[in-house]
């Protein structure tokens, strides 16, 4: 693995079409090295979930181009991009996205189900993810019956069960409370230290940012600090 | 993802919302059911008819009569000396064109007819039993080569010179026999009129009872050599003068003659100015009137589908849209556009197999309870005759149809929902 896992050259993301269109994301220039944190800061609206879902290949820029590893990822076919998402990347978004209905364990092995892991073997892993984020003694809880501090830690549980190489979390906090909140960060950050899983994260928070080893500050779409090291 | 758990979720996904669910199954269920009723009485009756016809054996006959008048109903045709035959008065104020030896040598003719011979049609007044009462009584020649059903004795043997006959299964108890096997080996008397209007009767021996049948609604059937005394005894004291008139000529043909050579034969007869029917041909009509009732019930059935697969359309748009969110995610973790797309339309075709399933065994249920309730009813004279019969083929064939059209439902919600992009479904709200 090379240090930089994702890099973007000149990247440009225009919203909508002629009179509509609204430039997101403007010039941008970032690396993402392996191993590090780095938070994503700006104020409301100012194209970070935008940059998150490029860098973690949701979204084909506008113009300009994303290197993943040593690919670009513009020549890699849907299939290939299906792959990178599901074997090395892990997802914590704002909303929680779990399904309610369904137990905390089945919302956890959900990567593994689309990667093609036999039940079984889904099943164990997802009870150490559980374990992992102290929530074993509720893996056969239904999502909904869960407070939003256990829910963020079943999403995270859940990020984590592909043994990804990059977690992107997109305002991981946004929706708890400071201590709630503060739990989850720790849980990512000793992710970090443990496991040397780069983190990128989208926040508003200055203090979670300055946790991170970089921050890479946006304003109107445009980088004004920090791209890279 | 592997394709059991992409049909457990769908199976999960349809579960979610049962009302939903089970409205859309209904609209399925009963187009299942009609298709599965309406073609078991197909079956089952054309398996009867092939039961009581299919295997006749007369395969060399050839039904000749003289080609139905075009011109029927307007007005008299002009009366021909003796050309073709004469006319008998019907009784009906009809004319019905009659036949004779110039015909049959006509007839002969035709390449490929072995033999060619009247079909005498003697109509007796009465028959007499061991009661000494008199019944009306029709009667048919009996033609080699076809296979009455029996309730007991032999079928009439056509080259014995004794009068015999077989007796319609209801005939029995009524002249006198206590019962089928009774009556076989007794001597009837059969009245008849001569052309002088003298009563005369004809002694014949009952060799067995025909079973009742659909085919063979009620008459005896006579011997050759008891069909020519009644045609004998019909025509004594006929003037001399008074030309010999048959309705029908039976011609025969070779018994290996193939279907296209017996068509060629048939058309040469038409060509000829003949009507020509094999019993295949009586049989093939039935079968068609029956084809063409089962064809409209199957019509509505395919309505019932096409309303049921609109159903099937709204339940799955409505879903994915429900789904948005579930899709994108699952999306954004890597799972192909194929996939959602299988994902979706094995919902549908879920939909389709529990509603065929359940319509067929529906179905099933009724067409066996049905015919229950026929044969000690209306059927109840047919022995043999199940109104529905069900092949495993035939349900197998309506469900994959039906699953086949659920499927082809749901390719427009699956090609929707495997269409959405990640992001924007992340961003639903
Ligand atoms: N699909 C879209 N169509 C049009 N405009 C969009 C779309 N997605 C985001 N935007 C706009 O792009 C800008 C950046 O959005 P976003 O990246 O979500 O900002 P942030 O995450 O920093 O709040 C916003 O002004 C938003 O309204
Ligand atoms: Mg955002």
């Amino acid at each position: 693995m090379p240090a930089q896992v994702v890099t973007t050259e000149n990247v440009t993301k225009i919203y909508g079409k002629k009179e509509a269109a609204f430039t997101a994301l403007d010039g941008v220039n970032i690396e993402i090295r392996a191993g590090e944190t780095v938070a994503i800061v700006g104020k409301s609206g100012s194209g970070k979930s935008t940059l998150m879902h490029l860098l973690a290949l949701l979204d084909r820029p506008t113009s300009g181009s994303i290197q993943i590893g040593s690919k670009d990822a513009s020549k890699l076919s849907a299939k290939q991009l299906d792959m990178i998402r599901n074997k090395t990347f892990g997802f914590v978004f704002q909303q929680f996205f779990l399904n309610g209905n369904d137990t905390a364990l089945n919302n956890v092995t959900l990567p593994l189900k689309i990667a093609g892991m036999s039940k079984k073997a889904r099943n164990q892993r997802g009870m150490e993810m559980l374990e992992a984020v102290e929530l074993e003694d509720k893996a056969e809880s239904k999502a909904n019956d869960l407070s939003g501090g256990q829910k963020q830690r079943v999403v995270i549980a859940r990020a984590l069960a592909n043994n990804p190489k990059l977690i992107f979390a997109d305002e991981p906090t946004g929706n708890l409370d400071t201590k709630t909140g503060k739990i989850i960060e720790n849980l990512l950050f000793n992710l970090n230290k443990k496991k040397g899983i780069t983190l990128v994260i989208v926040t508003h928070d200055t203090d979670l940012a300055a946790r991170c080893h970089r921050q890479i500050f946006i304003e109107d779409g445009r980088i004004v600090r920090g791209g890279k090291r | 993802m592997k394709l059991i758990d992409i049909i457990r979720d769908a199976n999960s996904n349809l579960l979610r919302s049962k009302a939903r669910t089970i409205l859309t199954i209904i609209a399925i269920f009963i187009g299942a059911l009609t298709l599965t009723v309406t073609n078991g009485i197909g079956s089952g009756v054309s398996k009867y008819i092939d039961q009581q016809l299919g295997n006749l054996g007369a395969e060399d006959v050839i039904v000749v009569q003289p080609q139905a008048d075009d011109s029927f109903g307007s007005g008299p045709q002009k009366y021909e000396e003796a050309e073709t035959g004469t006319s008998s008065n019907s009784g009906f104020g009809l004319l019905i064109p009659m036949m004779n030896d110039q015909d049959i040598q006509e007839i002969t003719a035709v390449s490929g007819v072995v033999s060619a011979e009247p079909m005498l049609t003697p109509a007796p007044d009465y028959i007499v039993g061991p009661n000494n009462e008199k019944y009306q009584m029709l009667a048919q020649p009996f033609i080699s080569g076809t296979n009455l059903e029996l309730a007991s004795g032999v079928l009439p043997d056509n080259e014995s010179g004794e009068n015999q006959l077989t007796l319609p299964f209801d005939h029995t108890p009524v002249i006198g026999f206590s019962s089928p096997e009774e009556a076989v080996g007794k001597t009837v008397a059969i009245g008849i009129t001569t052309a002088a209007g003298e009563q005369k009767e004809v002694e014949a021996t009952v060799v067995g009872v025909q079973e009742k049948s659909l085919v063979d609604l009620g008459g005896a059937n006579t011997n050759d050599a008891l069909t020519r005394n009644l045609a004998a005894v019909q025509s004594e004291g006929k003037p001399a003068s008074a030309p010999e008139g048959y309705l029908a000529v039976i011609a025969r043909v070779d018994v290996d003659t193939s279907s296209d050579e017996m068509e060629r034969i048939k058309s040469d007869l038409r060509d000829r100015g003949y009507e020509a029917q094999t019993f295949q041909d009586t049989i093939g009509i039935f079968k068609q009137v029956v084809g063409a009732i089962i064809a409209v019930l199957n019509f509505f059935a395919v309505i019932a589908l096409v309303a049921a697969s609109f159903g099937i359309v709204n339940t799955l748009l409505m879903a994915v849209q429900e789904r948005t969110k579930e899709i994108g995610l699952m999306k954004a973790m890597g799972l192909g556009r194929g996939k959602i797309f299988l994902l979706f339309s094995i919902e549908a075709i879920l939909l389709g197999f529990w509603g065929s399933l359940l319509g067929s065994l529906a179905g099933i249920g009724i067409g066996l309870a049905a015919n229950q309730y026929a044969s000690s009813t209306f059927l109840k004279d047919l022995p043999g005759f199940s109104l529905t019969s069900f092949s495993p083929i035939s349900v197998a064939v309506i469900m994959l149809i039906i699953m086949l059209i659920a499927f082809i439902a749901g390719t427009l919600p699956a090609r929707r929902a495997s269409r959405k992009h990640p992001i924007e479904a992340l961003r639903y709200e």
